[in-house]
Order: structure tokens, then C-alpha cells, then sequence
């Protein structure tokens, strides 16, 4: 057993963590969550630099990582800092189904930081049900609508599922396809979405199925929990030293049981979310993956709407106001559990998966 | 024990209804149905429709123009009014100042102020918490000091709701900075257009405007605004925080909120049937509803004991931990209803944001809504200070 950091990887985080902590304060992000864009390209650029995108892949990709425990690392830097540059759905989900396409020009650019990308997999009904997918594809003609697709306004491709007769397989469609309509528009925890209809739109099939995208998504369900899990360290640690400094009736408010122990609460579950975490990391290749990635963003997804709920409260009107660094934070928390499945949907799938 | 309304109030519940169907403006209902922001018009024509009725004022004594409606009759409004998407009464004159200015306000001061509560011509806004004073209103620093028949106001007002509609705020401030923390406050009623004062927005997480600061410099107030006595505010402003929390439980928000939920979620698939067949989801509704369900009678119970005028204690602050706790859960239910579609900022209130995001469940900003409903256990006394004041009178023994 060793629960430590590799060399790498403390490295990694250590650069990451400090250059957030210079580069990414609150008036930065303030400033960015305001941007038409919704995110900042010289923080994407410099991220690229700093060797962030490159540690989502492995060395036979062109990267320099790649296994759970880089993706784990890199996401909890950048929920801790409540980045929200669509790295998630870009880079990690979008380069990865690039990289098993075996696209390694187009990798090379994403890990440079060139090149931005959407995955335009979700449907208006389908929930967070990965095999519902109605947009239809033909003779590589692609017809259909696609809901809340992260960063579609800016990506220079889209990678979009649609059905070909029985068969879910993956496209690339390029920015300006014929037919393809983008109405984009904020989020509220930050970043960009848009819903996407396309219309006869050519798309270059990319050989991948629905397999393929179930393991980028695992990739991605390791990203999203980690990076609730750093959002879930912020939260704590501002709701801590607020406590400590505010005063009413003469005396911090950290100093009424009532408060402190709901703070011991907070700290003994994020424990259990970083344990969480580190399951969802480490048993990525093994045969019950499945199983522990629904039972990790399950149990983040409980924890994530406790903190971020209790956070709040504690801190009374403060954390209501939207500048606050805590309303973002608490934001990023609670819409975490509406990707890639909520509690709910991953309690049930814990159920079918553990009772096999 | 008879849990059915009388023949009396069912007949008044038809009246109410009939009324709403009738007179509430169609495209007022919609918004408030969407949870879209109302605006000040919107908020004012409901208030004279209610008032060309003689409804606006509904727990105040007839001989003030009110309604004089038993708390049953209250309830009744309360339900149907949320039932058919009326947007709520803006509480700050007419139940907060309202009463507290018939108890203890002058003649002149009643005369006054309160036919222009009825008839729009004042919008009022409360001016109790402070940067350094929120739990502890009592720690307020905002001075005013008398200069012949003047008071002269310095200091600083937050989390002022709807502060930028108003014209008059009523203020608790210092007046006897020597005086032991509760004793030397006054009540204060603030002409918002006099100079020095200055209203700064704040904007809440949902990118809501509702709520404000609002600055007093070298502000000049007549001293006929003083409510009651001098360095006597404290009394008054307790009597009116007890006003403040009734109606708190908010059942008929929450009944038209899980109404809300169970249309998303018979619309919303999952799974390839109605989410709302979903057993995970279902249970959830079930549970929320059962303490909804009790809640109600819960609040029946307690209204149909309260004297009439008096506010009740302690089971006004049992109802504000519960009412919130439901509230909270069901915004909380909307918002997972939707899924994705939880994501999009839909507020109206930020410069840039689209009009609406074109969402198959017609949801509305739902998340938008879990956020900003937060307020809902911090405000008016938070969910601590209420259990706080249970266990004090229960366990100090009187009730
Ligand atoms: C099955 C069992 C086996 C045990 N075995 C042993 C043993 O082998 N050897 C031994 O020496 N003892 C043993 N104990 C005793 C055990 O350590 C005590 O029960 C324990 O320390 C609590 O003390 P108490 O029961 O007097 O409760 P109290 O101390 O009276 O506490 C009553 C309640 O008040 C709360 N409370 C007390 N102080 C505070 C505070 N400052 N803030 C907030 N809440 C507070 C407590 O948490 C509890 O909820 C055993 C007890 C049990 C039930
Ligand atoms: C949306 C919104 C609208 C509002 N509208 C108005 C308005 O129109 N007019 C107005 O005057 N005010 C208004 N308020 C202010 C509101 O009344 C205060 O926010 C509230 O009283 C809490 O004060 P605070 O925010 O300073 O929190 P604090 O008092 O700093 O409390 C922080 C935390 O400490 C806890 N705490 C404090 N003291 C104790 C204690 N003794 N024991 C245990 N826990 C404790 C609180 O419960 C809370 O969890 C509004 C607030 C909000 C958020």
C-alpha cells in the first residue's frame, strides 16, 4: 500500500497548484466567468505550457501520463482553484476519443493547446443515459439535436454520436459544417454550452462506438470527481477560516458548537471524498471499474450538495452573493452532480453493477 | 378534531379562487410560474388589483383599511394564491411596518403612512442587518444623532431586499451609543430621496438583483419620523421580526413547487419512461410530500391557536426551520429533475444572458432557483438563531 503522490505527479500538482494560486484569483475568474467566451485563452495556453494537457495522455498518445491518478491530480488542482476553462470536455473527453481514433496530429494540437474541441453526445431527453442517442447518421449525413454541449462555440471540431442503422458511432464534424446551427449561452457555475442541431451535416466518421465513448466517459467521471473533490477542499477551507474570523454576539462563530461540529462533519466526509476519489482513480482498469467509478460519483455527488449547502449556510448572506468566491465554488459543487450522471442515476447503476 | 374547512371558509375559498381566476393577470402568473424575475410594475398592478378588492391588507384590523381575515381566511388566500401563480405580497409595509406602526406608531404617523402603503403610493424596504450585524442585529452601528428637530444618519444597511424599488426604508439605528447594546436603538422611517442617501446593488449567486446596501451620509431625517419612543426601536423591531416570520412556513410555495416537480418529472424521460415512474426519484417526491402533507396541518394547528393579531414565538420559529427545510428539498428535486438542463444560467437579470435556453421541459431557471432559495434558512433569522430560541424557551422551561 502507498497512499503517496508519485515524484511526477506531486510535481505536477505542485506547479499546477501554485501557478492557479498566482494566476487564477477571485478577480481573475470574476473577470473571465463575465468574458463573452467564458473562458480565457491565455490561461488555456499557458496550462498547455505549464505541461496540464499533456498529463491527461499517455506517452504513446504524445503526452506524459495518462492513468487515472494524472487525471485525478490535474482536476482537483484545477476544481480547488474553480477553474472554469472546458478542459473536462476539450481536452480530456474530446482529446482522449481523438487519441483511441488514433488522430495523433490532431492529439498533438490539443496538447499544445491549439486546438479546442466539443463532444456533442447528450440528447434533449436523454438524461445522462448514454446509449439514447436519436440523432441519425447517413451516408455520413448527420440529423439530429444535441443538449448542453460544453464549449461548442468555441471548439474548432465537434465529435458527435449518432446512430447508423443500430449502431452508435462517433463523427467529427468541423466548426462551420453545412447544417450545423450552435445557440449558445452561459452556464451558471461558468463556461459555455450550447444546444446543437444539425441538419444533413457531413460528418468524417471517426471508427469509434459507443464502447469507445464509455471509456472516455470513465475518464471523464475520474476528472468530474476529482474536481468536485478540490471545489469540496475550497469550500471547506474558506467556510473554516470564516468561522475563525467572523464575530457575532461578541465572539467568533466558529466557537458555537453548533457550527463547530457541523464543520467536523464537513471535514470528516471529505475524507471519505477523497478516498472516493482515489477508488475511482485506482481501480480504472479493473474489471469492476464501473462499479467504483458509480459508487465514487455517487457518493461525491451526497457529499458535494452537503458541503456546498452547509458552506452556504454557515456563512450566512456572505456566500449568497455572486462575487463571492464561495457562490462559485459552491456552484461548481452542486452542477458536478449534473454531468455524466447524477447521485441518483449512478446509485442505480451501483445497484445493477454490484448485483451482477 | 375536524381537519375540513367550515362552510364558512369554503365559501370564501371559492370567492378566492374565483377572484384569481378572474383578476390575476395572465402574463404576471406565467412569469411566476417560469420563476422569472417580476418587475416593479408587475409587482404594483398585482398589489392594486388586490387592493381595488380591499385584499391587500389582510391581517390588518378593517378600521385601518385592511381585511381583518382570520388566519384560517390567510391560509386559504395563501394556498389558492399559490396555486394559480399569483406572485406574493411584498411583505415590508404591509406586514411588517404595517403593524408595528398601528401598535406603536402616532396617530399622525398612522394617518400618514398607512393609506399609502394600500395604494402604492410608498414602496417600503427594511433596513435592519448591517455589514458587522447580522445574527446579532442587536451590534448595529448606524447612528443617528438628534440636531433640533432633525435626526442627522450616518452608517451603512445590507442585504436591503428590493431596496432599489423603494422610496422609504424603516431603519433601526443607534441613537444612544452609551447605552447597553439593546437599549439605545430607535426606529427610524427613512425618506430614500433625501440627499445622502445611496443605494449600491449586490448581486446574488443566481445573478438575481434583489437585494442592496444601502449608505447613509450626513442624512437629514425629521424627527416626527421616530416610531414610538426614543432608544425604545428594540421592542418594536422585535415585535415585527415576529410578524416577519409567520407566513415563513411558505406551504403554499411549497405546494406549488412540488406541483412544479411532478410536471418536470412526468415530462422528463428516464430511461425511456416518465421520470417520475423512476422509484429513486419517486421515493424522494413521496418523502418530500409526507412532510409537506404534515407540515400543513402542522401550520393549520398553529394558526388556528395564535390570538388573533399576535404573532406566535416559538412555533413561528418551529415553522421557519421546517417550512425552509421543505422548501430547500423541493428546489432541490426541481433542480435534479431536469438533469443537464440544470446547467444553464437562465437569469434575466444579467446583462448578456440569452432569453431562454431552449429546454424541452420548459423547467425554467430551476437551479437557478435551489441556488437563490439558500436565503431562505439565513434570512429573517437564521435556521441556528430559530433552534437557538426553541431550546432557550423550552428548555428555560415557559413556552
Ligand atoms: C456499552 C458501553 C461500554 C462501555 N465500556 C466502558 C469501559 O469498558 N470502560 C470505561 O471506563 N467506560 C466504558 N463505557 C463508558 C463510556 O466511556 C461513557 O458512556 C462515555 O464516556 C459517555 O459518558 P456518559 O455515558 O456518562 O454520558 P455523558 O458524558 O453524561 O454524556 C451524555 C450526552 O451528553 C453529551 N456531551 C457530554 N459532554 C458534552 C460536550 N462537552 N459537548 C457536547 N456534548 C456533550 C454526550 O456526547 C452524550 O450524548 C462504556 C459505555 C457503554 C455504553
Ligand atoms: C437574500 C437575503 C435577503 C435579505 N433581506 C434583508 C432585508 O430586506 N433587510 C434586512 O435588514 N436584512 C435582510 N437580510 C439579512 C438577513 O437577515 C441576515 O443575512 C441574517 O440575519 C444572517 O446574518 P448574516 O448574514 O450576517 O450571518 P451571520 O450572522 O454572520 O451568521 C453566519 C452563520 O453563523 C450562524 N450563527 C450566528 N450566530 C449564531 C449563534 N449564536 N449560534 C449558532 N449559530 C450562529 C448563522 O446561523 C449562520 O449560519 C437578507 C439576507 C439575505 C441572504
Amino acid at each position: 500500500m502507498d497512499f503517496n503522490l508519485t515524484e511526477e505527479r506531486q510535481m505536477l500538482q505542485d506547479t499546477l497548484r501554485r501557478y492557479l494560486r498566482e494566476q487564477y484569483g477571485t478577480a481573475r475568474r470574476n473577470d473571465i466567468l463575465a468574458s463573452d467566451t467564458g473562458f480565457s485563452a491565455d490561461i488555456w495556453a499557458e496550462l498547455a505550457d505549464l505541461g496540464v494537457l499533456g498529463a491527461l495522455f499517455t506517452e504513446d498518445m504524445g503526452g506524459f501520463g495518462g492513468a487515472g491518478f494524472d487525471i485525478a491530480v490535474v482536476f482537483e488542482e484545477l476544481g480547488r482553484a474553480g477553474v472554469v476553462e472546458p478542459i473536462l470536455d476539450s481536452a480530456l473527453l474530446g482529446g482522449r476519443l481523438l487519441a483511441a481514433a488514433g488522430k495523433t496530429d490532431f492529439v498533438e494540437q490539443v496538447i499544445g493547446g491549439a486546438l479546442h474541441l466539443a463532444v456533442a453526445h447528450g440528447e434533449p431527453d436523454g438524461r445522462y443515459d448514454l446509449d439514447h442517442v436519436n440523432t441519425t447518421a447517413t451516408d455520413g449525413k448527420l440529423t439530429g439535436r444535441k443538449a448542453v454541449v460544453m464549449n461548442a462555440e468555441a471548439a474548432d471540431h465537434m465529435i458527435v454520436s449518432a446512430k447508423d442503422g443500430d449502431t452508435i458511432a462517433l463523427y467529427l464534424v468541423d466548426k462551420g459544417a453545412q447544417g450545423l446551427d450552435i445557440q449558445g449561452y452561459p452556464l451558471l457555475a461558468g463556461g459555455r454550452a450550447a444546444e446543437v442541431t444539425l441538419d444533413n451535416t457531413p460528418g468524417d466518421p471517426l471508427g469509434l462506438t459507443l464502447e469507445d465513448y464509455e471509456a472516455a466517459n470513465r475518464l471523464a467521471l475520474i476528472a468530474q470527481c476529482a474536481e468536485a473533490l478540490g471545489a469540496m477542499e475550497t469550500a471547506t477551507a474558506l467556510t473554516k477560516d470564516y468561522l475563525m474570523t467572523r464575530k457575532q454576539f461578541g465572539r467568533p462563530i466558529g466557537t458555537f458548537q453548533a457550527l463547530a461540529h457541523r464543520m467536523s462533519d464537513l471535514l470528516i466526509e471529505l475524507e471519505q471524498a477523497r478516498s472516493a476519489v482515489i477508488n475511482a482513480a485506482g481501480y480504472i482498469e479493473d474489471k469492476h471499474a464501473d462499479m467504483h467509478l458509480s459508487a465514487s460519483k455517487n457518493l461525491i455527488g451526497r457529499i458535494g450538495r452537503l458541503v456546498a449547502e452547509e458552506a452556504i449556510q454557515m456563512h450566512g448572506g456572505i456566500a449568497m452573493t455572486q462575487e463571492y468566491e464561495l457562490a462559485h465554488i459552491a456552484k461548481r459543487i452542486v452542477m458536478a452532480d449534473h454531468r455524466f450522471g447524477d447521485t441518483d442515476y449512478h446509485l442505480e447503476r451501483f445497484i445493477a453493477l454490484s448485483a451482477a | 378534531m375536524d381537519l375540513s374547512y367550515s362552510p364558512d371558509e369554503q365559501a370564501f375559498q371559492t370567492q378566492v379562487r374565483q377572484f384569481l381566476a378572474d383578476d390575476l393577470p395572465q402574463d404576471i402568473a406565467e412569469k411566476v410560474r417560469l420563476d422569472t424575475d417580476l418587475t416593479k410594475d408587475d409587482m404594483e398592478r398585482w398589489h392594486a388589483i388586490l387592493n381595488n378588492r380591499g385584499w391587500l391588507a389582510q391581517n390588518w384590523p378593517q378600521e385601518y383599511g385592511g381585511a381583518e381575515w382570520s388566519a384560517v381566511q390567510r391560509h386559504i388566500y395563501d394556498t389558492e394564491a399559490a396555486d394559480a401563480n399569483a406572485p406574493r405580497i411584498v411583505p415590508f409595509g404591509l406586514s411588517m411596518l404595517g403593524p408595528v406602526l398601528q401598535k406603536f406608531g402616532s396617530k399622525d404617523q398612522q394617518d400618514h403612512w398607512l393609506p399609502r402603503i394600500l395604494d402604492g403610493t410608498d414602496w417600503w424596504c427594511q433596513g435592519y442587518s448591517e455589514p458587522g450585524a447580522g445574527s446579532d442585529l442587536a451590534s448595529l452601528k448606524t447612528k443617528a444623532v438628534r440636531d433640533g428637530d432633525h435626526y442627522i444618519v450616518n452608517g451603512q444597511k445590507t442585504w436591503t431586499t428590493l431596496g432599489q424599488f423603494a422610496n422609504m426604508i424603516f431603519c433601526l439605528v443607534r441613537t444612544d451609543p452609551d447605552a447597553k447594546q439593546q437599549e439605545g436603538i430607535s426606529f427610524l422611517l427613512i425618506d430614500m430621496e433625501t440627499p445622502g442617501v445611496e443605494v449600491r446593488p449586490i448581486i446574488l449567486l443566481d445573478g438575481t438583483h434583489e437585494v442592496n446596501e444601502v449608505w447613509f451620509t450626513d442624512v437629514k431625517v425629521p424627527v416626527e419620523n421616530l416610531v414610538g419612543e426614543e432608544n425604545k426601536g428594540w421592542t418594536y423591531a422585535k415585535y415585527l421580526l415576529t410578524h416577519e416570520r409567520t407566513g415563513l412556513g411558505g406551504v403554499g410555495f411549497s405546494q406549488a413547487g412540488l406541483k412544479a416537480v411532478k410536471r418536470i418529472a412526468k415530462a422528463a424521460n428516464h430511461n425511456g419512461k416518465p421520470l417520475i415512474q423512476n422509484p429513486h426519484f419517486a421515493a424522494r417526491v413521496a418523502q418530500v410530500e409526507i412532510d409537506l402533507h404534515a407540515m400543513a396541518t402542522t401550520n393549520l394547528r398553529i394558526i388556528s391557536q395564535a390570538a388573533a393579531g399576535e404573532a406566535p414565538g416559538l412555533e413561528a420559529s418551529m415553522l421557519k426551520v421546517k417550512g425552509s427545510i421543505i422548501r430547500q428539498e423541493i428546489n432541490d428535486l426541481a433542480r435534479r429533475a431536469v438533469g443537464p438542463y440544470a446547467m444553464p444560467f437562465a437569469s434575466e437579470a444579467v446583462e448578456g444572458a440569452n432569453d431562454r435556453i431552449p429546454d424541452p421541459l420548459d423547467a425554467g431557471p430551476v437551479a437557478g432557483q435551489y441556488f437563490n432559495n439558500r436565503k431562505l434558512s439565513i434570512f429573517g433569522g437564521s435556521n441556528e438563531i430559530q433552534r437557538g430560541i426553541i431550546a432557550k424557551v423550552t428548555m428555560s422551561g415557559g413556552a
